[in-house]
């Protein structure tokens, strides 16, 4: 305990980085997955095509390769940077990584919120002239979207979790459970109780979105 | 003829799978008129109704709103729907706005209108179809036949150059049926073309201009009501006839 408090600036950095991972990448991975959404559900048969491949090509790749790949892939390979510091380059390479990623599951979750929709409303807007556009934004996303606040709940959880990938595999991002391997690797800490305070500093993060997000799911409830 | 009628379906040819649909129909409906339409189920008659809006595609033949042809997708489609007003058998609003909003929402964001304005129109129709005080609820608190009268106001928000009636009442319990016929039977008196699929035979008698009665895919009769209902001309008609008149 005592060398877990010595090291508290490490570990509320590393959680720092964990949580400003997670957001932006929650942010990108919920834009992509509203337009890969559309796409797939699109009346234009190229969309729908490019969308699925995409879906079922990233949701099958390990987190690990998706990762690599734009570390050493994207970076190393191809030259493809995003800022001038290393350290903000590989967060942004993590960033896509992730957010590329956690994007399919997030389209996978609004697909199925739209078949919770009776295809009679959809119908409907039609018949008053509203567009394709106009019917995804104001009928077809935002039931789809409050029918599955749950599963977008444990997207999240699962992509908070997966930030750990990011500096395991060859990014070298910081965040917090790389903190956690520099601190075994300096040997100042036991390793057992250092365990159980990252894990519990996860557990700290992750349980509360699984409330907010099981409250709000009851909340927005569309009642049919 | 197409010029001066409203709708006009011209050769229309549609098929499901090996199932001819429709077969070369021929149809016009004149501006104010009433047109029912009835026939055993699978006849065809909902699909009928349903490509003047082109919610079902045709494979031949050439339909006309006001004298345009319909669009096959896109912005022109849209606007020519804008004008077709459509109420369906399952009401089909939409779940997660209120009464109100389910009305405004296409003079908003079709017609673009204010909102202000958009409510004030809204809350008449809404008080015309008997539940204005129901405007700030969700379509899940009402009953079934507020819930299509809803539908209706929604239809009529639009000002539709006519109004198309797929089933509206078969899917509403018995007592809650007449409700909405009522209301049918003053928007025809009224001067609103219709086109109503349906089975209440008593509001075919009493509103329709005429009646049209298909079978199989195809336009068997076209009648006024009086005739059709006392001697049809056709076979199947008088079949059709006994079977949901004799009880």
């Amino acid at each position: 305990m005592e060398a877990f408090l010595n090291n508290s600036g490490a570990v509320i950095d590393g959680f720092t980085w964990t949580i400003r991972l997670t957001a932006v990448s929650a942010l990108f991975a919920f834009l992509i997955g509203i337009v890969l959404t559309a796409m797939r559900v699109s009346p234009v048969p190229l969309l729908r095509g490019m969308a699925a491949v995409y879906v079922e090509t990233l949701r099958n790749t390990p987190l690990t390769l998706v990762l690599l790949f734009c570390g050493l892939g994207l970076n190393s390979a191809l030259g493809v940077s995003f800022a001038e510091t290393t350290q903000w380059n590989v967060y942004w390479l993590a960033v896509l990584g992730l957010s590329a990623y956690t994007a399919c599951f997030v389209s996978e979750a609004l697909r199925s919120g739209i078949n919770t929709i009776p295809f009679g409303q959809i119908e409907a807007a039609r018949s008053l002239g509203l567009t394709f556009m106009q019917n995804m934004r104001l009928i077809v996303l935002p039931q789809a979207l409050r029918s599955v606040i749950g599963p977008l709940g444990s997207v999240l959880i699962a992509l908070t979790k997966n930030t750990t990938v990011a500096s395991v595999a060859a990014l070298g991002v910081q965040e917090a459970s790389r903190e956690m391997k520099l601190m075994f690797d300096q040997g100042v800490v036991p390793v057992i109780p250092t365990f159980i305070g990252f894990a519990l500093g996860f557990l700290a993060l992750c349980l509360p979105m699984g409330y907010v997000f099981g409250w709000l799911s009851k909340r927005l409830a569309v009642v049919r | 003829m197409a010029a001066t009628s409203l709708v006009a379906l011209e050769n229309v040819n549609k098929h499901f799978g090996d199932l001819h649909v429709l077969r070369d129909i021929n149809v016009t409906v004149d501006r104010g008129e009433v047109v029912v339409v009835i026939g055993p189920s699978g006849s065809g008659k909902s699909t009928l109704c349903r490509t003047i809006n082109r919610l079902e595609t045709i494979d031949s033949g050439v339909i006309t709103i006001d004298g345009q042809p319909l669009p096959k997708e896109g912005r022109g489609l849209a606007r020519l729907r804008s004008d077709v007003g459509m109420v369906f058998q399952s009401f089909n609003l939409f779940s997660h706005k209120t009464v109100l909003q389910n009305v405004t929402l296409g003079p908003i964001k079709v017609r673009r209108k204010s909102k202000a304005e958009a409510d004030k129109h809204a809350l008449e129709l809404l008080d015309r179809v008997g539940i204005v005080d129901q405007a700030e609820k969700y379509p899940a608190q009402l009953s079934g036949g507020q819930q299509q009268r809803v539908a209706i106001a929604r239809a009529l928000a639009m000002e539709p150059k006519v109004l198309m009636f797929d089933e509206p009442t078969s899917a509403l319990d018995p007592e809650m049926v007449q409700e909405v016929l009522d209301v049918m039977t003053s928007l025809a008196q009224e001067g609103m073309t219709m086109v109503v699929v349906t089975h209440e035979m008593g509001f075919a008698r009493r509103a329709a201009n005429r009646v049209l009665f298909m079978a199989d895919g195809e336009i068997v009769e076209e009648n006024t009501p009086d005739r059709f209902f006392t001697e049809p001309g056709s076979a199947r008609a008088k079949d059709f006839l006994s079977k949901i008149l004799s009880h």
